[in-house]
């Protein structure tokens, strides 16, 4: 009968002494994103990006220990909805970043942002919740999706090039991108594929366009699509003949697969790793030692959220449950981004400049982008008058 | 529409049909035989690629990287049939069709384990780079060496199907393979060396898709889908029907894609045609599928009895 007492008597201990640590008990922050699967390099990116920040921190953000509660939502909304209850109702989290496809955001951001939870988005960025459905509870360290194709657009244009035909899936995005392009883009295209979503082989698509025989071709085709159309594209021998550029196809992640063939591809986004800015140059230096690749615009768009996260909590000296005063300090944006100067405009996704990028081999033959031009300065989205958030 | 885009693009379709011929020799050879399910066919298709892409990465030459894709999908494929699959044989296809499944979801994660979540690096080697052109038409050489092992494996199959003991002993499994095992055959080591087979040249599709598609997880299943298309269409159980399902398949969808907004545009207004065109292009292949079995439940080409 000893040890029973002995036992009861040690866990009573062990109850107090929790006590105690819960009242010095880690923030904790839902990360969300995709994270398996064919789409789980994206999710991937994002979450080292943001732990990097919070490893070289000691575990913590804003000088508070943080607790990140990483959760996979496999690219179903209806998961992700049961994980978003879990974290709000169960873990009680005031903050879930993260967040890397469209539909995975429209399928939470109002759950989300209703229960005053704050939400970070580092990837997706439909166009509602810049617009009317905007809330305050949102902030986007990103973009609206339609902006890395009028960045494209706006290039083709400065360029003029004279026959353009386009290319996306036949799906929602794939109209968004097109229309993006062509806002700025005003030419009559000479044709338009719509290949269907997941399509792996576009040699039907390739032989449409030397059959056109265009100046350049503006080209939406994300994930292992982009990669199976840039090396059919090389193979087809079109590589110097027609001039190829893209948005969301190109980019970091799929680079080191599509190797020489991507080469002189030309894409549009708001980041690239090149940039000179002292941010920037820590950010790939450490990224690079830690993970041994180049971070893509995924991972960079990340790490800015994880700063943003360190300096607001900073502000307001580790105490969130004030949400006014923990708003205002994350809309005064107060971190040195990646990208240079970083602000917030009145919906709260960043008000920033768009560049077109060049992918090349770098000094260690590894495929990279170079920045060639800056061919939209400070813009804001193109919904953000649609947001009725004051402040 | 020239005449140089109708031959490119039936270059094209022969060439999707090759491959989808690759993956569904021995899809239908399983299920013709065992009457098995087996929705891992593409997780074997994925696993060749990623085994070639290593070895090529490793500086081995291409060709023999390819064969040992083939050799690693097959001996997978052993594996696989012995220590799991064989004993679902005689259960209902409910049960074989989840075991599966779960083995596509396993495969996946197992190469996002060792390879990570990106697509990996492989390309055509030099000597196959490059673009053939005659009568005006640029074709991918890389392309017209697939349709060649393509159609050089169709050959070997029908000449090792009907010329020789293994080939009887399989077209006698399909038919009965009961009576084929109280005649004194290890059905057993038949079905394995049959499943094997099918494993093999799903790798060698995985391979040759390398260098033209994303290796990546996940990258099996758009083909599986095509694939079973494929031996629904062709007739089950039937290489012959495989075969020429497959290469149907493969030149519908093509010219499909290519021709129907073109064709829609000559009756409908532009903006309907856009919409429309691509939309039914992509349904074309099902369309037919799902006429064929309307019509002819049992394939285009089903296996002869007797």
């Amino acid at each position: 009968m000893k040890y029973p007492l002995s036992a009861l008597a040690l866990s009573a201990f062990a109850a107090i002494s929790s006590g105690v640590v819960l009242a010095q008990s880690p923030l904790k922050i839902g990360f969300m994103a995709e994270l398996s699967g064919p789409q789980g390099a994206l999710g991937q990116d994002q979450y080292d990006a943001f732990m990097l920040v919070v490893e070289q921190n000691g575990g913590k953000l804003g000088g508070v220990p943080v607790q990140v509660l990483r959760e996979d939502s496999q690219l179903k909304p209806e998961v992700a909805v049961q994980i978003v209850d879990k974290l709000i109702e169960k873990e009680k989290v005031p903050i879930i970043t993260g967040v890397t496809f469209s539909n995975v955001m429209m399928a939470v951001h109002k759950k989300i942002t209703e229960k005053e939870v704050f939400l970070i988005g580092s990837n997706a960025g439909p166009s509602p919740i810049a617009g009317a459905a905007c809330s305050p509870f949102y902030f986007s360290t990103s973009w609206e999706n339609g902006q890395q194709a009028e960045v494209v657009g706006k290039y083709a244009r400065d360029q003029k090039m004279a026959k353009v035909m386009t290319i996306a899936p036949n799906y929602q995005a794939g109209r968004d991108f097109v229309n993006g392009f062509r806002r700025w883009y005003t030419t009559p295209t000479i044709g338009e594929l719509w290949p269907a979503v997941n399509q792996p082989d576009f040699s039907s698509e390739i032989a449409q366009i030397q059959a056109a025989n265009p100046t350049a071709v503006f080209a939406f085709l994300p994930g292992g699509m982009g990669i199976n159309f840039v090396k059919q594209w090389a193979q087809a021998g079109l590589k110097n003949k027609i001039v190829l550029m893209t948005a969301s196809t190109t980019d970091g992640i799929g680079l080191p697969a599509m190797g020489d063939a991507a080469l002189g591809v030309i894409s549009g986004t708001f980041w690239g790793p090149d940039f000179k800015n002292a941010a920037n140059q820590k950010f790939v230096k450490d990224f690079e030692a830690k993970y041994k690749r180049i971070p893509s615009q995924y991972a960079a768009q990340a790490y800015d959220s994880a700063q943003l996260l360190d300096g607001a909590i900073r502000a307001v000296k580790g105490d969130v449950s004030d949400k006014a005063a923990f708003r205002k300090a994350l809309k005064s944006a107060p971190f040195k981004s990646v990208r240079g100067d970083f602000a917030f405009g009145s919906n709260h996704f960043p008000v920033q400049s768009f560049h077109a990028f060049k992918a090349v081999r770098d000094k260690q033959n590894r495929m990279t982008l170079e920045t060639i031009d800056t061919p939209l300065v400070k813009v804001v989205d193109g919904y953000a008058d649609k947001c009725p958030i004051k402040g | 529409m020239s005449a140089t885009l109708v031959i490119s693009q039936l270059l094209n379709g022969i060439q999707l049909g090759v491959l989808l011929f690759l993956m569904a020799a021995g899809l239908t050879l399983v299920f013709g035989i065992m009457n098995f399910v087996n929705l891992a066919h593409g997780s074997l298709y994925m696993m060749g690629a990623y085994i070639a892409a290593a070895l090529v990465g490793q500086g081995v030459p291409f060709v023999w990287a390819g064969l040992g894709a083939m050799a690693g999908a097959a001996l997978l494929g052993f594996v696989l049939e012995r220590t799991a699959l064989a004993k679902l044989y005689a259960r209902d296809h409910l049960y074989q069709v989840l075991a599966t499944f779960g083995l596509i979801l396993f495969f996946n994660e197992v190469v996002r384990y060792f390879w990570g979540a990106s697509a990996v690096y492989m390309d055509v080697p030099a000597a196959l780079n490059g673009a053939l052109t005659f009568m005006g038409i640029n074709y991918p050489f890389y392309r017209f060496v697939i349709i060649a092992v393509g159609l050089g494996v169709a050959l070997a199959l029908y000449l090792i199907i009907h010329k020789t003991r293994l080939g009887m002993l399989i077209r006698a499994g399909a038919s009965n393979a009961d009576m084929v095992g109280v005649l004194g055959v290890n059905i057993k080591l038949l079905n394995s060396a049959v499943f094997a087979l099918g494993a093999g040249l799903a790798g060698l599709a995985g391979f040759m898709a390398g260098p033209i598609l994303s290796v990546q997880p996940g990258m099996g299943e758009p083909v599986l889908i095509l694939t079973l298309v494929v031996i629904v269409t062709g007739g089950i159980g039937s290489i012959r029907g495989a075969f020429l399902g497959a290469i149907i398949i493969g030149v519908v969808d093509t010219l499909g894609r290519t021709f129907l907004p073109i064709i829609f545009s000559w009756f409908l207004e532009q903006s309907l045609a856009q919409a429309a065109g691509p939309a039914v292009a992509s349904m074309l292949i099902y369309l037919l599928m799902a006429v064929v079995l309307a019509l002819r439940p049992q394939g285009l080409f089903p296996v002869k009895h007797g």
